[in-house]
């Protein structure tokens, strides 16, 4: 059995940031790098699924993203993915998440995994779309906001539990192969070992090709779903703020408190 | 003339509110569009639903039976697709809640669509439709267009937009029933686990911790600190997540909302919008937080930029 855990590199923007010169994205220079939190945990849990069931199944970490995200496929072959799989081309540069589902598919189609797991959305744009797109796109069965999963013994069907709003959660029973989308808090991440760091560098990332997935690269520049005309720094509403050293804040913030509250002074 | 499609979302045999706000939205862009408001209602008895959704500025209900009254996003996929090919909409809004994001982003892939999510602000320049979004944990905004697209599906993020007010006489169409095979069934819901004897709904003063407050230790000086402020102590999620707090002190989205809270201390908690959610209606929120840029200063009046377990051990000297 194989599952396919879908992954991105995602960009932190540092506390001091500047806009991109053509007022379209923030300028790369002033991000961090990082594997997308939610995608961190799709991983464990994928991790997890193998080691209760013994071994016999294989995780593939797939990432689309330029050169610098394969530093993310290593984190997940060190954290114990049994390989990797990066695909790019410049048509994806300043792509939507979209035209990244299309690619996504394409990489399933040739992996052809029992399940594939993500995580419900990015942590910088946070737009929660690609992978239910990804499911419809291939035409499998799907759930998302996953915070439990047990898979069936024949891995034909799992139950999961989905997580709504309130506190509320939903049972259901999904046939399988399955696309999941995986919530935050399902499991604890682990952190990769020296030895799994060590062993990471011997294991196999693919980088095929548009042509050797059959991806038109027309086809999927024509699936962007939404174009940006403008990102900005919103103006802010702004607090008072409290200054001094952290004594002198907290008197400042204890008498506030003390005034709001009521009460002896 | 053409329409605006609205998706409503029920759960449990009531309609939830945020379809009230979709209406507010449609109702942003209708002049412009020159469309027809239409809200879809999908389930086992949709006509019992009907009367909620009486609204003004609604032009029609359309009734789709279903053969769940639970919500299943395949059938909801399948049924927008169809409306969509019936009543060729300018524009699809459906909420950006748990459901919303189980079944938006599958009708826009399969039918081709223009597509964006957790939208909070909506117009039109030039006859196109432009949407805005946030990105970056919230410290940026993003317009988007469509060019291209005949349809664009939206999810409209809640709290956005005003509820609609209530209007009789909307007529009421009953469409085909959706049928097809399902993948997944319903099996039932856990409800949230009870918060023993705390009830973070009902305080009126609580001091929350979020990531940022760093370790366990100090949450349990901050918990310490609570109960000497005369406080109740409340989270984000991630302090649930790493297991530091129960589920039952969980302000946001996914936990509660601070109904009563009028003083709210929130301690290392960056304010992502799941539980802004939660707390941003409170009378005064005061922020403590390292990133001056943190979205949680942007709904507080009164706000502490520094180390917070260096602002926690100053205050536990001041409360003893």
């Amino acid at each position: 059995m194989r599952i396919l855990v879908c992954v991105k590199q995602v960009l932190n923007l540092d506390d001091e940031f500047e806009m991109r010169g053509d007022g379209l994205d923030v300028d790369r220079d002033y991000c961090d790098r990082d594997l997308n939190e939610w995608d961190d945990y799709a991983l464990e849990e994928a991790l997890r699924i193998r080691e209760r069931a013994g071994g016999d199944i294989e995780v593939v970490a797939a990432t689309v993203g330029p050169e610098e995200a394969a530093a993310e496929l290593r984190k997940c072959l060190a954290k114990g993915a049994d390989r990797g799989v990066r695909v790019w081309d410049e048509c994806l540069q300043d792509g939507d998440g979209m035209m990244i589902a299309h690619v996504l598919a394409a990489i399933v189609r040739r992996e052809k995994p029992e399940l594939v797991l993500t995580g419900v959305q990015g942590a910088d744009h946070g737009e929660a779309q690609t992978g239910v797109a990804l499911a419809a796109l291939l035409g499998w069965p799907w759930a998302a906001v996953v915070r439990a999963l047990e898979l069936g013994a024949d891995a034909g069907e799992a139950l999961v539990r989905r997580e709504l709003e309130g506190g509320l959660e939903e049972c259901i029973r999904i046939r399988c192969p399955a696309v999941l989308t995986i919530q935050v808090g399902i499991n604890t991440p682990r952190y990769a070992s020296l030895r799994g760091i060590t062993q990471a560098a011997g294991k196999p990332v693919d980088t095929p090709a548009f042509g050797e997935l059959a991806i038109d690269g027309a086809a999927i520049a024509a699936a962007r779903a939404s174009r940006v005309r403008r990102m900005y720094v919103p103006p802010r509403p702004s607090p008072s703020m409290i200054e001094g050293d952290a004594a002198e804040q907290a008197a400042a913030l204890a008498a506030l408190i003390r005034e709001i509250r009521g009460g002896p002074r | 003339m053409s329409a605006i499609l609205l998706i409503a979302e029920h759960r449990r045999n009531a309609v939830r509110p945020v379809t009230l706000e979709l209406v507010s939205a449609a109702l942003a862009v209708r002049g412009e569009l020159g469309a027809r408001v239409e809200v879809a209602i999908i389930g086992a008895q949709p006509d019992a639903l009907a009367p909620a959704l009486g609204l003004e500025g609604v032009d029609e209900l359309l009734l789709v039976p279903a053969p769940t009254g639970e919500f299943q996003p395949e059938c909801y996929a399948t049924v927008a697709q169809a409306l969509i090919a019936a009543r060729r909409p300018r524009l699809v809004l459906i909420p950006h809640s748990v459901d919303g994001i189980s079944y938006a982003p599958a009708v826009a892939a399969t039918g081709g669509h223009g597509y964006a999510s957790d939208v909070s602000a909506l117009r039109c320049v030039g006859g196109a439709i432009v949407a805005t979004r946030s990105a970056y944990r919230e410290k940026v905004r993003v317009e988007l267009d469509f060019p291209g697209r005949r349809t664009v599906v939206l999810t409209v993020r809640p709290g956005s937009f005003p509820a609609a007010g209530r209007a009789g006489g909307v007529p009421v169409t009953t469409l085909a029933p959706a049928g097809g095979p399902l993948n997944s069934e319903h099996r039932g819901y856990i409800e949230p686990e009870p918060g023993g004897d705390v009830d973070v709904s009902a305080a009126e003063f609580l001091v929350a911790v979020g990531r940022g407050i760093g370790d366990r230790e100090t949450t349990e000086e901050v918990s310490k600190l609570a109960e000497r402020m005369g406080a109740t102590l409340a989270c984000s999620r991630p302090i649930v997540d790493a297991g530091w707090l129960p589920k039952s002190r969980q302000i946001g989205q996914s936990g509660r909302t601070a109904t009563n809270c009028k003083l709210y201390l929130a301690l290392g908690i960056s304010g992502a919008v799941q539980h802004l959610a939660g707390m941003k209606h409170v009378e005064t929120v005061i922020a403590v937080n390292k990133d001056p840029d943190a979205a949680i200063f942007s709904v507080a009046k009164f706000g502490v930029v520094g180390d917070v377990a260096e602002l926690v051990a100053e205050l536990r000297a001041l409360y003893p």
